[in-house]
């Protein structure tokens, strides 16, 4: 039905994202950058000094390496999810490929991500930790984030046409996220029985093997790694398939 | 050839969305099939051939803007079959598309790649869209700050160059000023000469008389008449309803 061309809108609908949101603000971007020093700072402080939790020297790049996936996670996920209520004016007046709305809105906070994953960058760099070759996973692995959030947003966008509480649902699980993932306390602190299971979680995977990567230099564990692929992916088709089927019905219910 | 084919086609909506809470899943569910459904198009028939200007009238809720949205595309029917030939570019309705903090350069793009334009080509038209929407240097300004008809005159603008095989206008032509009015119908009637299919709708019979061949008059989602645009017109215009099709 719609021939026009995929890139040039995606494009279009990641800067109209991008502009609307920060064209009135006077920090803009930098926003990305002052919200995970904040939190980090304050969780260092809480974890160093009100409960001596960790002794670790480099503890505020091992908050960073939780809260940069996290963060990401948690804001692709919440403006995905309203991708298509918030465009349904388009939806209702023009063929264009449904899909686009919430993969736009994801790729559009992948840019605050790019900012923060080179803050994190700076930050390992300034702690001491050293450029080494394990860097080269990095792309990967931050791929397969944006492959996992790119499923939750299909997913819960077009569910969220048909039960407009979705938005609710997707806060209250990523503010038990925040919990549920190592962001500021080592993964050894889990027990060894649920370990297996917790690193199904792919948020909690990719800050474990981020912190192999950038903190310990090593190549990230192979376990680990196919379990972030393979849940990743099985997200992906899942939100896929589901957006498919529902998208069909989106104008009778907007 | 025939441009748009509309074979029976039936489109419902459910009704009370908005009362959808988990209570009303649950009585759904235990009724299903039997819900209501409010019934926006009946049993719809017509074909348009490739070049014919038709226009739609009807009352509000008659079904106008359904039948639109199945001919561009954007929803399919409950029942039949809608056959489409062609590019379809629907102008939207007072640049809906539009977002007010954007720029008029950024909402022309924006509004292209929707349209379905590519780059390359939106970089070929640029010039002539905003020569043709006479905006001016207003068009490197965020569009809250246009007149309605500057919105409208922007939207049409890009809607007419998307070069479209078959054109939707949706009560849109009332807004700009005169000259731009004048513009806009000459645009149209290059259209019609290019042999370009048109579907128009408007509560202006006047209007209808003047660009289209043919019209359908809706009414409560029935094709209530189907013939020149003087005869429709003048039996729009009396209130009369001929040919009802009584369920």
């Amino acid at each position: 039905m719609w021939k026009g061309d995929y890139f040039f809108l995606l494009r279009h609908l990641i800067l109209k994202d991008f502009r609307t949101r920060y064209r009135n603000m006077s920090l803009g971007v930098l926003w990305s950058l002052v919200n995970p020093l904040i939190m980090m700072s304050v969780l260092t402080f809480v974890f160093t000094k009100i409960f001596p939790l960790n002794r670790d020297p480099k503890y505020p790049v091992v908050v960073l390496c939780g809260l940069v996936p996290f963060n990401f996670f948690s804001l692709a996920w919440a403006n995905g999810t309203n991708a298509i209520i918030e465009n349904a004016y388009l939806i209702k007046r023009l063929p264009v490929p449904r899909e686009t709305l919430p993969i736009a809105s994801v790729l559009g906070n992948a840019v605050h991500l790019v900012v923060q994953v080179a803050l994190l960058l700076v930050m390992a760099l300034a702690f001491g930790t050293g450029i080494n070759w394990q860097w080269l996973w990095l792309p990967l692995l931050w791929g397969c984030e944006l492959v996992f959030v790119t499923g939750c947003a299909l997913l819960c966008s077009a569910l969220d046409v048909y039960v407009r509480d979705m938005r609710y649902v997707v806060e209250s699980v990523c503010l038990v996220l925040f919990w549920l993932v190592p962001i500021f306390y080592p993964f050894s602190m889990i027990r060894p029985q649920y370990a297996e299971i917790y690193q199904l979680n792919p948020i909690a995977a990719l800050v474990l093997a981020l912190r192999e990567v950038i903190l310990e230099g090593r190549a990230p564990h192979a376990v680990l790694l196919s379990k972030l692929f393979f849940v990743s992916f099985f997200m992906l088709l899942l939100g896929w398939s589901v957006f498919r089927r529902l998208s069909r019905r989106f104008y009778d219910y907007l | 050839m025939d441009a748009i084919v509309f074979a029976s086609v039936t489109k419902t909506f459910p009704m009370n969305v908005q009362r959808m809470l988990a209570r009303g899943y649950v009585a759904r569910w235990l009724k299903r099939g039997r819900h209501e459904r409010f019934v926006a198009l009946r049993d719809i028939s017509f074909q348009i051939p490739t070049g014919q200007t038709v226009g739609v009238v009807g009352v509000n809720g008659a079904g106008k803007s359904t039948l639109l949205s199945l001919v561009a595309g954007v929803c399919s029917p409950d029942k039949g079959t809608i056959t489409v030939h062609g590019r379809v570019a629907p102008l939207l309705q007072l640049g809906t598309g539009f977002h007010s903090d954007l720029t008029g350069v950024e909402n022309l793009h924006l509004n292209a790649a929707l349209l379905g334009f590519s780059a390359a080509k939106t970089a070929a038209e640029f010039d002539k869209i905003v020569e043709f929407s006479g905006i001016g240097p207003f068009i490197d300004q965020p569009v809250r700050t246009y007149s309605s008809g500057m919105t409208m005159r922007l939207a049409f603008s890009i809607a007419i160059h998307v070069d479209p095989d078959i054109l939707i206008i949706d009560e849109v032509l009332g807004v700009g000023d005169q000259a731009f009015q004048a513009k806009c119908i000459d645009r149209i009637q290059h259209f019609k000469k290019q042999g370009k299919t048109l579907l128009f709708v408007s509560h202006s019979t006047a209007a209808v008389q003047k660009l289209c061949e043919r019209a359908l008059w809706l009414d409560h989602g029935e094709l209530v008449m189907d013939g020149s645009a003087a005869e429709v017109a003048a039996a729009y215009q009396g209130g009369a309803r001929v040919n009802v099709v009584t369920p």
